[in-house]
């Protein structure tokens, strides 16, 4: 089935929240997509406690705040939003543009707004020769269905919440070995603690060190070496469970034939709209001369898209410059 | 202006100039050298990874907590790794050698 709406924001990140804002209070409807399993970005994946001193009128404000305060503020007006994929194909209709994720949700929308910061969020893959080969076989970086570890060796690599609550859950129905750099750990002070009983018990193993090479050993296990200070050593397994944390990267925006600036996207700076009309660009994402990769710069240029947007979804009717203080219009909108 | 010695990715050797009120990796940064440094130096992802020059390590700043563990997010770490977004240089750090780690 396919949705429709005025525009689909690529990206739930402070910049692509916002634009639902700018947006809104021109009758524009918004869906907004994003890789994460939350709202945000940038803001509450990387930085969600650090402080942010140069948002005009917050002396300062954490990632994880200025996010809420965001959400609040679009509340009004709706947004639908659809994490935890990634958009991956868009393709040109009458109506304007259908949008496809890789989990095969599809919006039609009029526009649309490309807020995707540095990227979309994708697991960072340890750099050992041909592992790609092993990929989704031998090797997951994210765990859909944990019933195929059942009763299988496994060899967990990383040392943050993902791989201590895996190793931890896997634990229960698989041999689980636990691998990495050194004995410390970074994550939830509880998980830590089930690990260590665990290991006592001799429920799991663990080793220290990191995973150097992969190969192929018969059936489908595999073979890891690993590196303890100076010392190489080997283990074999079914199954390698990576989970070094999360890295961005532009993904299939590149190939959308959008004109790119090393890997930004170009666009001008009345109307913030891409080389492909009806495509428009705002935040980390986007290029012109004088870019400055500030919050404050897309929360700029997202008002500005919006006069744009605004021409596409309603041709025919004119747009009256107003202010959220005076408008009793604006007011009812915000249901204030 | 005091200086740093860079070994890049190709194993190429050469000196920049810097400036000490200025962090590691933006120095590096400004000098064109390809350092992600994807959160843009608030310790949240381990892409500005470097290898501090045995003779030197010991004159910086002992690492942090925060600094310790995203480097578990880094590959290839060893006994010498840091974030060089954590490192603050100084006047005393002149002559200061460095390896760019592998992506």
């Amino acid at each position: 089935m396919t949705e429709k709406t005025d525009v689909v924001i690529i990206g739930a990140g402070p910049v692509g929240l916002f634009a639902v804002f700018e947006l809104g209070l021109l009758n524009i409807k918004c869906h907004l997509v994003d890789n994460l399993d939350k709202v945000g970005g940038q803001c509450a994946e990387l930085y969600p406690e650090k402080p942010i001193y140069d948002i005009p009128s917050r002396p300062v404000v954490t990632g994880q705040e200025l996010t809420d305060e965001l959400i609040k503020q679009i509340n009004p007006f709706k947004p639908k939003f659809h994490l935890n994929q990634q958009v991956e194909k868009i393709a040109k209709t009458e109506y304007g543009w259908i949008v496809e994720t890789n989990i095969g949700t599809k919006v039609e929308a009029k526009c649309i707004v490309v807020a995707a910061g540095a990227g979309s969020f994708v697991p960072r893959k340890p750099p050992i020769e041909n592992i790609e080969s092993f990929e989704n076989k031998s090797v997951f970086y994210a765990i859909r269905d944990k019933s195929i570890f059942k009763n299988k060796k496994l060899l967990i690599a990383g040392g943050g919440d993902s791989a201590l609550d895996w190793t931890n859950e896997l634990s229960k129905d698989s041999n689980v070995t636990l691998i990495h750099r050194r004995k410390e750990f970074r994550a939830a002070p509880d998980s830590v603690s089930k690990m260590q009983e665990l290991e006592t018990k001799g429920k799991i193993k663990f080793l220290k060190g990191q995973i150097k090479k992969i190969s192929k050993i018969q059936d489908s296990r595999i073979m890891l070496e690993y590196e303890n200070d100076d010392e190489k050593l080997n283990i074999e397994v079914d199954y390698l469970l990576p989970f070094f944390g999360l890295k961005m990267e532009l993904g299939p925006i590149a190939k959308w034939g959008l004109n790119l600036h090393e890997n930004l996207i170009k666009v001008d700076t009345e109307k913030f709209e891409t080389s492909t009309p009806s495509i428009f660009a705002i935040g980390d994402i986007n290029w012109y001369p004088g870019k400055l990769k500030l919050i404050l710069s897309g929360f700029h240029e997202s008002a500005l898209m919006a006069q744009e947007v605004f021409k596409y979804c309603f041709p025919n009717k004119k747009n009256i410059f107003r202010y959220t203080t005076s408008s009793k219009e604006l007011q009812k909108k915000l249901g204030v | 202006m005091p200086k740093l010695i860079i070994t890049d990715r190709s194993g190429k050797k050469s000196e920049i100039e810097y400036d000490s009120n200025f962090t590691l990796m933006e120095s590096l940064r400004d000098n064109g050298y390809d350092i992600e440094a994807s959160c843009g130096g608030c310790c949240a992802c381990a892409t500005c990874h470097v290898y501090i020059d045995e003779k030197w390590i010991n004159k910086l700043k002992n690492m942090n907590d925060d600094e310790e563990s995203m480097l578990d997010q880094a590959f290839d770490v060893k006994n010498n790794s840091r974030l060089s977004c954590q490192i603050d240089l100084s006047e005393e750090f002149d002559g200061l050698e460095i390896e760019i780690a592998p992506e």
